[in-house]
């Protein structure tokens, strides 16, 4: 057994943080140190950034224009880059369908799509769930109609997350009404310019305009945009769920928001006039938290250390979504009340709290959603239960 | 990166693993809790002697196989599937890592190597009334006395202290903190047995002017030192059997889920116990990183040796505890009767949870790990 990274993997560590640090331009540098919340124009001008140098898509294989890191290094660069508090890129095309089109797409689809993708010149966002699909995601109504040459598209997708700023969104849409309700479901590309198609934005509780809900009147859409099978989109969301909870178990942004509650927990006076962090029952709620951070990290390296194997990372690694994200939600509550007093203000003038507390509160918010996304924590306890537990169904 | 245990330690690992499964079910612990006696079998541990399995981790001029602490987590860990209640952590760990630490080669020798062999079995006398978790803080005292020392006071709650052949004890001399050997017939000695909650036997030790010779003084290095890294090492060998009792708990309640049946249904088609049933999952999952990132740094001599112990004893206090206490709420009343195997796994991790420290003492040390870290 080897606990650490190799000698070879540590210096990759060392030049992505130098090369972080000199790439990021300053006034992104800014708000990254302050933890503010990036707008959709700046994490595009630090995709393009990314993209110059080839890294905007760790993980997409050498063939398709990625950059040919093994497990270990991808994993090093993200959390440098979350470490780093650079603006997280827009996932929907890099993360998500770029690599459903390069295992599911033709030849045609993949030379159409993929170079923008990579490139950031084309922004996609995702059509999944509808007002009345969410967890149950398979009983989805927006329908896609055969007109021979394209389908015909009515519905409303709803929380799609910045639609409004997106080139192109993929849709899951029913093609099919007979038989089991996961059989009649495709996997259409639509462009975001269509005719009748229409994206509202709406505050969340961060007060960001990330969701949207996206309305569908008679869209007509080629079909050549149908990826994959018809009737067989439900494989490819099956597979888009594998790649979603690969993003998500990184333990860079608790580590980040650790680091900050502490910084603040220095500066923070408690009720004994001593800082926060020489309460002794302070330091014991921040050691429980970095200790189940610990237990985390391990965890991933040891599906880590699997992956470098060429093996498939254990069941084990399922948990990954649902402990990563708990502790995402925990480190921010526990910076929110170190904040005391502080954690009250919204959206403050500068000066009304120090610097580095100004964008607590709405990434505390925002936060509520980790837990929700890429299948909620509870639809993952169901997938545990039933695929790894084998416990009887009802 | 690499958690693969190499060949040898898998092998290892499957030949305690079928030894436990053919000659140590459950239904022997249980006979052994249960009959007048010391609670174990030293023909079983003498077979375990002649396996090697007693000397893996110790260098070869003590007797031993030249192994590591991470053979030893691996055997700790199949032992603790099955209840295997001979004294490895006792005697093997605690005991055994006293002697190969602070005692000379003639020391180990005369102590060790016997123990390695199945022969004896040792005993480290530690705790005291009033210091808790601290084996630096020790009232008991070995005065110069006639060339050697004269030792006096009291240890209590000393696993296998009511069996072993030879028991470390620390003591306060006008030198500093010390360790000796004591033999468990040294007149002056009185050992009262106890029956612990997992149905293990310890003793409460009094010592009243104990004579000992020289060479009972164990002083190949400094005795805090050692203490520190050997509760480092039952810590970590506590989490690893801490492992396989949560594991074997969690895989008798999700077959009991499976089959237990109410409103007509089985049980386990519950969603409320289900989503119970895989927090313990994820609480296993979580115990068995810590445990591997524990066995492999429990060798180590830096600061991230106790940062990993502590973070594993806590997760084992914290993590481990909610499984092995979900296991018994899911079985319902049977899992509070004598009858059920349940029941005495978690009276094993109860015990486990306590010993070289609790969840309570691991969180306060490495909140001291991350203050010495930060300046």
């Amino acid at each position: 057994m080897d606990l650490n990274f190799t000698p070879e993997e540590q210096a990759f560590r060392a030049r992505v943080r130098a090369w972080i640090s000199e790439a990021l331009p300053e006034d992104l540098a800014v708000k990254a140190r302050a933890s503010a919340q990036f707008t959709h124009d700046e994490l595009m001008r630090w995709h393009k950034v990314l993209a110059a140098k080839g890294w905007a898509a760790p993980a997409w294989p050498k063939s398709f224009g990625g950059p040919g890191f093994s497990a270990a290094e991808r994993f090093i660069f993200n959390e440098e880059l979350e470490l780093a508090g650079t603006p997280p890129l827009s996932p929907f095309g890099l993360v998500m369908v770029g690599p459903l089109i390069q295992r599911f797409g033709t030849n045609a689809q993949r030379e159409r799509f993929l170079p923008k993708i990579l490139s950031g010149e084309e922004v996609w966002c995702q059509g999944y769930s509808e007002p009345n699909a969410g967890s149950d995601l398979a009983s989805l109504r927006m329908s896609a109609e055969d007109r021979g040459d394209y389908f015909v598209v009515n519905g409303q997708k709803t929380w799609t997350t910045y639609a409004q700023y997106a080139d192109w969104i993929f849709c899951l849409v029913r093609t099919n009404a007979a038989g089991k309700k996961q059989s009649g479901i495709s996997f259409l590309l639509i462009d975001m310019r269509s005719k009748g198609l229409e994206a509202r934005p709406m505050l969340t509780i961060s007060h960001s305009p990330a969701f949207c809900d996206t309305f569908f009147d008679n869209v007509e859409v080629p079909k050549a945009n149908l990826l994959g099978p018809l009737d067989g989109g439900w494989t490819l969301a099956k597979a888009l769920l594998g790649h979603e909870r690969t993003l998500v178990g990184s333990p860079g942004l608790v580590r980040r928001w650790l680091r900050l509650a502490r910084e603040i927990a220095t500066e923070q006076i408690g009720d004994d006039g001593r800082p926060l962090l020489e309460d002794p029952a302070w330091a014991r709620r921040f050691a429980a938290l970095e200790m189940r951070l610990r237990a985390h990290q391990m965890t991933i390296y040891r599906a880590l250390s699997e992956q470098q194997k060429g093996r498939h990372p254990g069941p084990e690694t399922s948990i990954l979504k649902i402990v990563g994200t708990d502790l995402i939600q925990r480190a921010g509550e526990l910076c929110m009340e170190v904040m005391g007093h502080d954690a009250l203000a919204w959206l403050p003038d500068p000066g009304v709290v120090p610097d580095n507390e100004a964008w607590v509160g709405p990434s505390f918010c925002y936060d509520r959603a980790a837990t929700i996304y890429a299948g909620s924590n509870e639809i993952q306890r169901n997938i545990i239960a039933k695929h790894i537990l084998q416990l009887p169904s009802a | 990166m690499d958690f693969d245990l190499n060949e040898d330690q898998q092998l290892l690992a499957k030949t305690v693993a079928d030894f436990c499964k053919t000659r140590s079910p459950v239904s022997r612990f249980r006979e052994l809790r249960d009959a007048e006696g010391i609670g174990w079998d030293p023909a079983s541990w003498q077979q375990m002697g002649e396996l090697g399995w007693l000397g893996v981790p110790f260098p070869e001029a003590a007797g031993g196989l030249d192994g590591s602490f991470i053979e030893a987590a691996v055997i700790l860990e199949q032992l603790g599937k099955n209840l295997v209640p001979e004294p490895y952590l006792a005697s093997v760990v605690l005991g055994g890592y006293a002697l190969a630490l602070a005692g000379d080669e003639d020391q180990q020798q005369r102590w060790l190597a016997p123990m390695l062999e199945g022969e004896t079995s040792l005993a480290l006398a530690w705790a005291e009334a009033g210091a808790r978790f601290d084996p630096t803080r020790v009232s008991c005292t070995a005065t110069p006395a006639a060339g050697g020392f004269s030792l006096t006071g009291a240890k209590r709650f000393v696993l296998n202290g009511h069996a072993a052949d030879q028991l470390i004890v620390s003591a306060t001399t006008p030198e500093g903190l010390a360790l000796f050997v004591v033999n468990a017939d040294a007149p002056g000695l009185t050992r009262t047995t106890l029956g612990l909650i997992d149905g293990h036997r310890g003793a409460h030790l009094r010592f009243e002017n104990v004579a000992l010779e020289p060479n009972q003084l164990l002083g190949a290095a400094p005795a805090a030192n050692v203490l520190t890294r050997v509760l480092d090492y039952g810590a970590a060998g506590a989490v690893a059997e801490g492992l396989g009792v949560a594991t074997a708990m969690l895989d008798m309640t999700t077959g009991y889920l499976g089959t237990r049946e109410q409103f007509g249904l089985k049980i386990g088609s519950f969603q409320a116990l289900q989503h119970r049933a895989v927090d313990m999952f994820i609480e296993v999952a979580l115990l068995r990183s810590m445990s591997l990132e524990a066995m492999v740094r429990a060798d180590e001599d830096g600061p991230e040796r106790a940062a990993a112990v502590s973070a594993a004893k806590h997760q084992l206090g914290i993590g481990g505890q909610f499984v092995s206490r979900q296991s018994v709420q899911l079985h319902g009343g049977i899992g509070v009767t004598d009858e059920h195997d349940i029941g005495l796994y978690f009276k094993r991790l109860q015990a486990l949870s306590t010993i070289c420290g609790d969840a309570t003492h691991h969180a306060q040390r490495y909140a001291a790990c991350l203050r010495s870290q930060s300046s």
